[in-house]
């Protein structure tokens, strides 16, 4: 498979901070990549050096087999990107923003639409609307209509669903299968571990590093093993308890439970018995499922030992 | 429609949506000329005179029948000669002229309330140059360029010096800075548009916008202040042509050093409204500031445009005595243009 985008050894500081440190990736023509991270990992940086507006202090990146630093004025015309925020004009309409993007690009909204359809469409009922009127999910798809109106064969996109609300969210991804599908490579950053599983490869950024790149399915894979979760109406006692009991790697808050990794030789009946001894008698501890979240906790801990 | 027009088109939008913004900018130049103009001014109208005096001469009738006909100055009694000073005192009178008769000869003396300097030496000076003509030998008092002493004359130019810099440098400044905090200028940058086309784009419909300006100002300075610059009109407007332009360039440059728009705005108010209105020339005359404080003045663009505006309005004079002026803005318009064009095209 060709790659659509090709970083190497990427390093970007801004004064004392380093955003990126040494970071490679590469995505192949037509995927639909995820780069899962933190605020502050670095992830909107990348972006910017892939869509020409910052220059690397080192390392190399290539977009469509183009350099960003000498060829950014071609990459221009075949990328399209989203940046993190709403930014598109708030005193103009629904139709004007397209437009004038649409020029700027030197195409027609009418020779792009069939492209932006699927996502133009709700949009299209107020076309003189303006854009700061519209909700999260409605800016959102307008921005992501601007950002295709000139037909990019690569799709920038810079965490698109933040802000948004979970239904529009699931809409969005909806969207990207189906630009995925007309064959556009997709480069998408999200801080919503739950969204990973929706992409067709994954990286997961941190500080600047990619802690390791492969398939949503690859990468939750073994995770679930030695891997339980525990209750007591103590969360607190109960973390506190668990944090220091031998055979228990790591013990932390993971949405209304705690979540156990631990060694193999781990036994819960027994830990809940002597959980009992020690005063917390209504500890409940059973194998939990694993996702995402849980091996990058794994493998943030991991970088930091 | 080409790119150019559409991002002309487009600042146009935003220009005329602000309708809070717009209506401010074309109704602040009226109101600082009419207020300028007409309810604040330095001239010193209906000086209050008493006549102090013992006895009555032909003399004496002829100085009175003079009082009552000056315009400036309003008669208001006639006291005996010790009292002059407790008319003044009880603020009766701004003005006293004592007139005693000493060997046959008339001798007079003008007593003023300075506690406002300007209306005391306006009144000494007033009935100094009334009975100047009364006097043996009369002293011939030529004003030249503005007979009536209009302080509106030697205002405007200084107001049209300073509403270009403000709307020009924050306007510019503050809407390509808030594009930077939009995040809209980097979809912007990231099209293959050129960026001094963007940066162009934004500046004509600014530019388009002055002109309006300056077309209102020029109407009521000519109308309602009547100021006689028919003659020079043409000069008039190129060369405030220019100064918008420089103007622009300034807001440019602003742009291209800060981030955000409120640090624009400070930027743009702090740095040229200030100094405009204290060091150029507009209210206080650089004659009598400090050398230091000249010197610093020479820097400032506002001080050569109402320099040149003032003997192009209220002399009319031709290019030729305003050659300097127009040299030194020119010079300074370049000088703006290349380093914000410079700056704003540096990569991050």
């Amino acid at each position: 498979m060709k790659s659509a985008i090709e970083v190497r050894d990427l390093v970007k500081s801004y004064s004392q901070v380093k955003a990126l440190d040494g970071i490679s990736l590469s995505v192949g023509e037509g995927e639909l990549f995820g780069l899962i991270g933190p605020d502050g990992a670095g992830k909107s940086s990348l972006y910017r050096i892939l869509a020409t507006l910052a220059a690397p202090d080192s390392g190399r990146a290539e977009v469509c087999g183009l350099d960003t630093g000498r060829e950014y004025c071609k990459i221009r015309t075949l990328v399209g990107y989203m940046p993190e925020r709403f930014s598109l004009y708030p005193d103009m309409t629904v139709m004007e923003n397209l437009r004038f993007f649409a020029t700027l690009f030197g195409v027609s909204v009418k020779e792009s639409y069939p492209l932006i359809a699927p996502v133009f469409a709700q949009l299209a009922k107020f076309p003189d609307r303006m854009a700061g009127a519209l909700s999260g999910g409605m800016k959102q798809k307008l921005a992501l209509s601007c950002a295709l109106i000139h037909r990019p064969s690569v799709l920038l996109l810079d965490e698109p669903t933040t802000g948004v609300d979970a239904v529009s969210r699931s809409e969005f991804w909806d969207m990207l299968a189906g630009l995925k599908s007309s064959g556009i490579t997709i480069l998408v950053s999200t801080s919503y571990m739950d969204e990973a599983a929706r992409c067709e490869r994954v990286a997961m950024i941190d500080r600047g590093k990619i802690l390791v790149t492969d398939t949503p399915r690859k990468l939750v894979a073994g995770i679930g093993e030695n891997l339980y979760n525990a209750e007591a109406s103590d969360m607190f006692r109960l973390l506190t308890a668990l944090r220091q009991y031998p055979g228990i790697r790591d013990c932390y808050t993971f949405g209304a439970t705690l979540h156990i990794v631990a060694e193999p030789s781990f036994n819960p009946a027994e830990a809940v018995r002597r959980l009992a001894a020690e005063g917390i008698g209504d500890a409940r501890i059973y194998p939990a499922k694993g996702d995402i979240e849980d091996l990058f906790i794994k493998l943030t801990r991991d970088e930091k030992q | 429609m080409g790119i150019f027009l559409s991002l002309v088109n487009k600042e146009a939008l935003h220009i005329l949506r602000d309708r809070r913004t717009m209506l401010i900018t074309l109704l602040m130049p009226l109101a600082l000329l009419l207020l300028f103009g007409f309810a604040i001014s330095t001239e010193v109208n209906n000086v209050r005179v008493v006549v102090a005096l013992d006895g009555h001469s032909d003399q004496t009738r002829e100085v009175i029948d003079q009082l009552r006909a000056n315009e400036y100055l309003s008669f208001s009694g006639i006291v005996p000669a010790t009292e002059a000073e407790a008319v003044i005192r009880r603020g009766d009178a701004d003005a006293a002229l004592v007139m005693r008769q000493d060997k046959g000869i008339l001798e007079r003396q003008i007593v003023v309330d300075a506690a406002n300097p300007i209306v005391g030496r306006s009144a000494a000076a007033y009935l100094q140059g009334m009975m100047a003509g009364s006097a043996d030998s009369p002293v011939l008092t030529t004003t030249l360029y503005n007979p009536q002493l209009k302080s509106a004359y030697n205002f405007v130019p200084g107001i049209m010096g300073m509403i270009f810099i403000l709307i020009c440098a924050i306007m510019t400044s503050v809407s390509i800075v808030s594009e930077k905090e939009n995040g809209t200028m980097d979809l912007l940058l990231v099209s293959p548009v050129r960026p001094r086309s963007i940066i162009f784009g934004k500046l004509v419909p600014y530019f388009l916008l002055s002109c309006v300006i300056l077309a209102i100002m020029l109407v009521v300075a000519y109308t309602l202040l009547e100021i006689p610059f028919s003659a020079s009109v043409g000069l008039v407007i190129a060369l405030s042509l220019l100064y918008i332009v420089l103007s622009l360039s300034v807001g440019l440059l602003v742009s291209a050093l800060v981030d955000t728009q409120l640090s624009a705005l400070i930027v743009s108010a702090v740095l040229f409204m200030l100094p405009v209105i204290m060091l150029s020339g507009m209210i206080f005359p650089i004659e009598n500031m400090p050398v230091i404080l000249q010197w610093l003045s020479s820097v400032i663009p506002a001080r050569w445009y109402i320099s040149a505006m003032r003997k192009l309005m209220i002399q009319q004079v031709g290019i030729a005595e305003i050659l300097q002026e127009v040299a030194i803005l020119a010079a300074m318009t370049a000088l703006l243009l290349v380093a914000a064009v410079r700056k704003s095209n540096r990569k991050s």
